[in-house]
């Protein structure tokens, strides 16, 4: 099934600057080792050591969250649009380094 | 244009629009969808801006103009020369003032006869219930993971809406939490990023006016809530793409096993939410802890001596062009395709410009065999402080 893959900001450097890449996959999680396939330093983003979709990244088939779908087995359809959506703050540096 | 005859009035509080209201708010009055009923509706509501930053700029400027009559403002910060570049409710003449200030005189400039509060405060778990408790909405243009998550809890806790905003560099998010039934943050997002992992915008940079219409977008829900029309963004995401110039939506459900809103919460006061962050260990234990440093003044003290020091600058081109110690270019993303350009029989300075990208290089560097290796601590921002004031710092 051919799938648009919808590229975050915060990652596109490391999908080749990229804002959305398209690919042949039957379900959101081949898509997604496709992805990471292609743009090996996505993968550390996208994923903790031991292979689980980082908490702070959702991703979405069309609309709908994979959490509340079949998770990265849900099956995508010629068309669908996969969103990658990362928590974004804003603002302050997180960490003050003590001098 | 209707005849507007007498002085209506809401029949609860007997508040009455006088003549002036009237003629300033003549646009909100005209419509159908507002007219006088919704005017006092503003009038009544009470919204609490945590942040006076770039989000709060464009919200607290809609929310006066609009007429919301109390209105509440929460930051400890100070107005810095580098936030003219997107908090439109200042002026250069206000930098150095807290923001809180500078934030209300403009608003009541605005509209003399709103009611506005400031809290030159840190927000914090020991105080935001009783400050949020006064309001009826809260809207979120803070900065970072820690409070998002303290004001998410404390709305869920108090029940009440929590009008939500966020961005970087070119994106925007937004949305309404904890509208009756609705999803809150952390049913979006049950788990903070670990710290460093994604930049602020003083790492990675903001398009200014990104957050303006962001702002503006929360400041849209915000009197939608209170006016009672249209649809929230209650239960949806919007995601905007400034460069592609799009919008999308996503859809929000509430987790029924969410620890706050959920069907069975377990939080039910508010945590140590810089620990839930990662952050409180961090403090204290340096990003450079275990990496070879130099400071400026210690670099400087040895290129003044003689030595034959190479300097490593790890930062993109585009900073290199900003300023820089003359140093070799190779961008932290290239170092290990271009670590061969490196001699690691000399002694090297890495640098970038706070000293973290930096540590990571010399971390690299090291496992790739080279003994001879410091990072400067500080970065550029350092040697502009202790060294050079001539370096811009940025």
């Amino acid at each position: 099934m051919a799938v648009k893959m919808e590229i975050p900001t915060a990652l596109r450097q490391f999908a080749g600057k990229q804002a959305s890449v398209e690919f042949n996959a039957a379900t959101v999680g081949e898509a997604l080792k496709q992805l990471t396939g292609a743009y090996a330093d996505l993968r550390k983003h996208l994923y903790t050591e031991d292979g689980r979709i980082r908490s702070f990244v959702n991703i979405y088939l069309n609309d709908e969250d994979i959490r509340y779908l079949q998770k990265e087995n849900t099956p995508t359809k010629d068309g669908d649009t996969i969103s990658i959506v990362p928590s974004i703050a804003g603002g302050a540096e997180v960490i003050r380094e003590k001098s | 244009m209707p005849v507007i005859t007498g002085t209506p009035t809401v029949p609860d509080t007997g508040r009455t629009l006088s003549k002036q209201e009237i003629q300033r708010y003549s646009r909100h009055l005209i419509m159908p969808e507002v007219g006088m009923e919704g005017q006092l509706k503003l009038a009544k509501a009470k919204v609490l801006m945590v942040g006076a930053g770039g989000l709060g700029a464009p919200l607290g400027l809609y929310l006066a103009s609009a007429g919301v009559g109390r209105l509440g403002i929460v930051d400890f910060d100070v107005v810095d020369f580098t936030n003219l570049q997107r908090q439109i409710t200042f002026s250069t003449s206000d930098v150095g003032r807290p923001k809180i200030q500078a934030t209300k005189e403009r608003l009541a400039g605005m509209n003399p006869q709103i009611r506005i509060d400031t809290y030159e405060t840190r927000l914090t778990s020991s105080n935001a219930l009783d400050l949020f408790r006064e309001y009826d909405i809260i809207v979120d243009g803070t900065d970072n993971f820690p409070t998002r998550y303290l004001v998410n809890d404390a709305c869920v806790l108090l029940n009440k809406p929590n009008v939500y905003g966020s961005i970087f560099r070119f994106e925007g998010q937004t949305t309404v939490f904890h509208y009756p039934g609705g999803p809150c943050y952390r049913c979006l997002y049950p788990e903070p990023p670990p710290p460093g992992l994604v930049p602020s915008c003083a790492e990675g940079g903001v398009l200014g006016v990104l957050p303006g219409i962001v702002g503006a977008l929360q400041a849209m829900e915000t009197i939608k809530l209170i006016l009672g029309i249209g649809e929230p963004l209650a239960g949806r995401l919007l995601l905007f793409d400034a460069l592609g110039m799009r919008f999308r939506e996503l859809r929000l459900r509430r987790n029924p096993s969410c620890p706050v809103c959920g069907d069975h919460p377990t939080i039910h006061e508010l945590i140590d939410y810089e620990e839930f962050c990662g952050i409180r260990g961090e403090e204290f234990v340096p990003v450079t802890t275990g990496i070879p440093e130099i400071t400026p003044r210690e670099l400087k003290a040895r290129l003044d001596r003689g030595d034959d020091l190479f300097i490593l600058d790890v930062r993109e081109p585009h900073e290199y062009q900003i300023c820089n110690l003359q140093g070799h270019l190779i961008p932290l993303g290239e170092l290990p395709k271009r670590a061969s350009e490196l001699d690691s029989s000399r002694e090297i300075v890495a640098h970038c410009r706070s000293g973290k990208r930096s540590a990571d290089a010399v971390q690299f560097l090291q496992q790739a065999g080279f003994r001879k290796i410091w990072n400067l601590k500080g970065g550029i921002l350092a040697w502009s402080d202790e060294v050079d004031p001539s370096v811009p710092k940025y």
